[in-house]
């Protein structure tokens, strides 16, 4: 039976706090599993330097991801080459395993435009800051897939649609609340698109805890409603996140009889730091909490597990550490070296040809900024 | 030559929609009651048996679903044209509009442009009920990355609408419902466009320059007829697109006349006569013979229909603001 196929409070699991192994190890190389490991680590570390950035002056509002590696990273490998991610603001760890650069996600949050530049061959649409706008983009996507796959013949049925390709959609806990959760859902079941809803339970919405966001005993049984199925899964077990998610993506592509496509994955993970580097988790909830939840941390737990299976030892991590630390410094360095946008880059993408008035706009803007010279505009940092 | 037909405005959408998805694959049009009804308004009547229930799909009633789903269609590939029944209910959806629909070839760098048409009858005179007569033009065209099409005639219906889909950018196509029905026009069959923002000179005149849109552009028209008998000479512009603005066209009509009045049925307080007349004034301001006239609907909620027509602006207002504009 899938994993999927359960009652929805009944989480998956594969590792247990301690690395060891109590659920069905899922089809996964070695590779691949010290892939995962990698990713985590790099994730956690890119995190903690973004925050002392952040603390530094030197970059700008920040939402932290360490807790959610295991969620982030897990289900990210299970996509295949050509699958989408559609992120929140949160997934930066995820965002690297689809191809993002660091240095991106560093100049977006740093403010520059740039960070926005996605690489062509990486299927990730932007970040999406208003709590849950991003799903129904994330169901219209998947939508245009299954219309692209019907041939020319007009009056074939939309339901005919076939596609090999599938996508993720990442929100949190809070996103469930939101209309936008219910209509994108909603237009994933009806249209019955191969997209997997994952939400990254992390217990709270800013200050507002899971049990006062929603009345539902769990948030997977909420797919009920759309008429697909819903999956809880320990959000910070990577391996049983990869499984979940590998059967979510499974059956988007090729669903059994009477069953849709879409799957919505409710992966219960905490986030150990602030909501954003502009909040202070400490007024809202407990220290014994926080540290409840560090004893499930993924990182050592997966670590426990690969040790045991014999694929890390001590020189391989110090080695992994090594490079983390190394890529993370470099993608600072570059971001930081990137120099600051001209004043006309603000025009740029409004349109694809810009109205006059607008031209006109852009060009009396420069010449005032040349006339005073920027440092008259730019204030000192 | 081609063929024409003689059209009503919302027969011309619907050809125009036709027209284009016979020639785009890409081409979907969604909304509620759209396909096997054909839109509460037949806009798109018979549209889902000629294209199928793929391209012409009957969605959940949800408007936040209906914009947010085709800005993914979009980011797909696909040319989606959402339709939403009635503009006074776009709100549930204004968040995907102004967060979304309108910034995503900025947020992605270009990476992804919309290339989506939001449609909505629109505008008031039709006995609606309450949220059925809104006219908030401005707020869309106070959005960057959007434009906002308004049209007055079948024939520009068409040529717009298949403008406005070939577009790479997103534009808010609003359709005046009051003039769905109220006269035909010989349209072409097959395809042409109609530039966006461009403005047409519906009358000309030497006299004072009347800027208008939409449904306001016929009784605009009866004011300035009226008019000329007792020997005044209007000239008539008709915006078609008031996002982005044909300024030229606006400044140029008023160059000649130095006279404005501009007519809208939207409430006048931040509605688009502010705009023109802050146009007028940095453009051209020592052409000004007199101050310009705004004759539009009031900065109240649009009433219901017993209370309608004095809410929008008719011939008797409009001719009155020509007088002002004129007698000064």
């Amino acid at each position: 039976m899938s994993t999927i196929q359960r009652d929805p409070e009944n989480r998956v699991q594969v590792l247990d706090e301690d690395g060891n192994l109590v659920g069905e190890r899922p089809d996964i190389d070695d590779e691949t599993l010290l892939d995962i490991y990698r990713d985590m680590k790099l994730a956690r570390h890119f995190d903690e330097r973004a925050v002392s950035l952040q603390r530094q002056g030197r970059m700008g509002t920040y939402p932290p991801l360490s807790g959610q590696e295991g969620a982030q990273i897990g289900s990210a490998h299970a996509l295949a080459e050509d699958d989408w991610m559609v992120p929140s603001y949160r997934e930066h760890g995820a965002a690297v395993v689809r191809g993002l650069p660091l240095k991106q996600t560093l100049l977006y949050w740093m403010g520059y435009e740039a960070g926005n530049e996605v690489p062509e061959d990486a299927n990730i649409l932007p970040v999406a800051v208003p709590i849950a706008s991003q799903i129904p983009h994330a169901a219209g996507l998947a939508w245009s897939w299954k219309l692209q796959s019907i041939d020319d013949d007009a009056a074939a049925d939309a339901a005919a649609g076939d596609t090999d390709t599938a996508g993720i959609c990442y929100f949190g806990d809070g996103a469930t609340s939101e209309g936008d959760f219910h209509e994108g859902l909603n237009f994933a079941g009806v249209y019955d698109v191969p997209m997997v809803f994952f939400c990254n339970n992390n217990q709270w919405a800013i200050s507002v805890p899971r049990e006062k966001q929603t009345a539902s005993e769990t948030l997977a049984q909420k797919a009920d409603a759309y008429g697909f199925e819903g999956v809880q899964v320990d959000g910070m077990d990577p391996l049983a996140v990869y499984k979940v998610t590998q059967d979510a993506l499974e059956k988007a592509r090729n669903p059994g009889e009477d069953q849709l496509r879409p799957t919505m994955i409710e992966a219960v993970q905490y986030r150990f730091g602030a909501h954003t580097t502009a909040d202070d988790p400490t007024v809202y909830r407990d220290e014994d909490e926080v540290e409840r939840w560090k004893a499930k941390d993924p990182i050592p737990r997966l670590e426990a597990f690969l040790r045991s299976e014999g694929l890390l030892d001590d020189e391989t991590v110090d080695e992994i550490e090594e490079t983390i630390e190394q890529r993370v410094s470099d993608a600072i360095d570059e971001a930081e070296a990137e120099p600051r946008p001209e004043p006309e880059e603000m025009f740029e993408h409004a349109y694809a040809d810009l109205p006059p008035a607008l031209r006109e706009q852009r060009d009396e803007f420069v010449e005032t900024v040349n006339r005073h010279g920027k440092d008259a505009f730019l204030e000192e940092e | 030559m081609s063929e024409t037909q003689n059209l009503t405005l919302v027969q011309a959408v619907r050809d125009g929609l036709a027209t284009e998805m016979e020639l785009d694959d890409d081409v979907v049009a969604l909304g509620q009651d759209i396909g096997k009804n054909g839109g509460v308004f037949r806009a798109t009547q018979g549209l889902q048996s000629e294209f199928g229930e793929s391209r012409v799909v009957d969605t959940p009633l949800a408007e936040s679903g209906i914009i947010g789903s085709a800005v993914g269609l979009a980011t797909g590939g696909m040319k989606p044209v959402p339709e939403i029944q009635f503009s006074g209910f776009m709100y549930p959806g204004f968040d995907q509009i102004v967060s979304h629909m309108s910034r995503y070839r900025t947020r992605s760098r270009s990476r992804f442009s919309l290339p989506m048409v939001l449609r909505a009858p629109y505008g008031g005179g039709i006995r609606a009920p309450e949220h059925h007569s809104e006219s908030k033009e401005a707020f869309y065209a106070h959005e960057a990355g959007l434009k906002v099409v308004v049209p007055s005639t079948p024939y520009d219906t068409k040529g717009l609408l298949i403008s406005a889909i070939r577009d790479p950018d997103p534009v808010v196509f609003l359709e005046p419902k009051l003039i769905y029905r109220a006269f035909r026009e010989d349209v072409p069959e097959g395809d042409y466009e109609v530039p966006l923002g461009e403005a047409a000179v519906r009358r000309e005149g030497s006299d004072v320059s009347v800027f208008t849109y939409g449904a306001m552009t016929r009784p605009t028209l009866e004011a300035a007829e009226s008019l000329a008998e007792e020997g005044i000479d209007a000239e008539v512009v008709d915006l078609r697109t008031v996002s982005p603005m044909d300024r030229e066209s606006i400044v140029e009509s008023f160059e000649k006349t130095g006279r404005a009045v501009v007519v809208h049925e939207a409430p006048k307080s931040g509605g688009l006569a502010g705009e023109i007349t802050a146009l007028l004034q940095e453009e051209a301001l020592l052409y000004q013979e007199a101050p310009v006239q705004r004759v539009t609907g009031f900065d109240v909620p649009v009433p219901l229909y017993a209370m309608e027509d004095y809410y929008l602006p008719n011939a008797a207002r409009v001719e009155d603001g020509i007088r002002e504009a004129v007698e000064f």
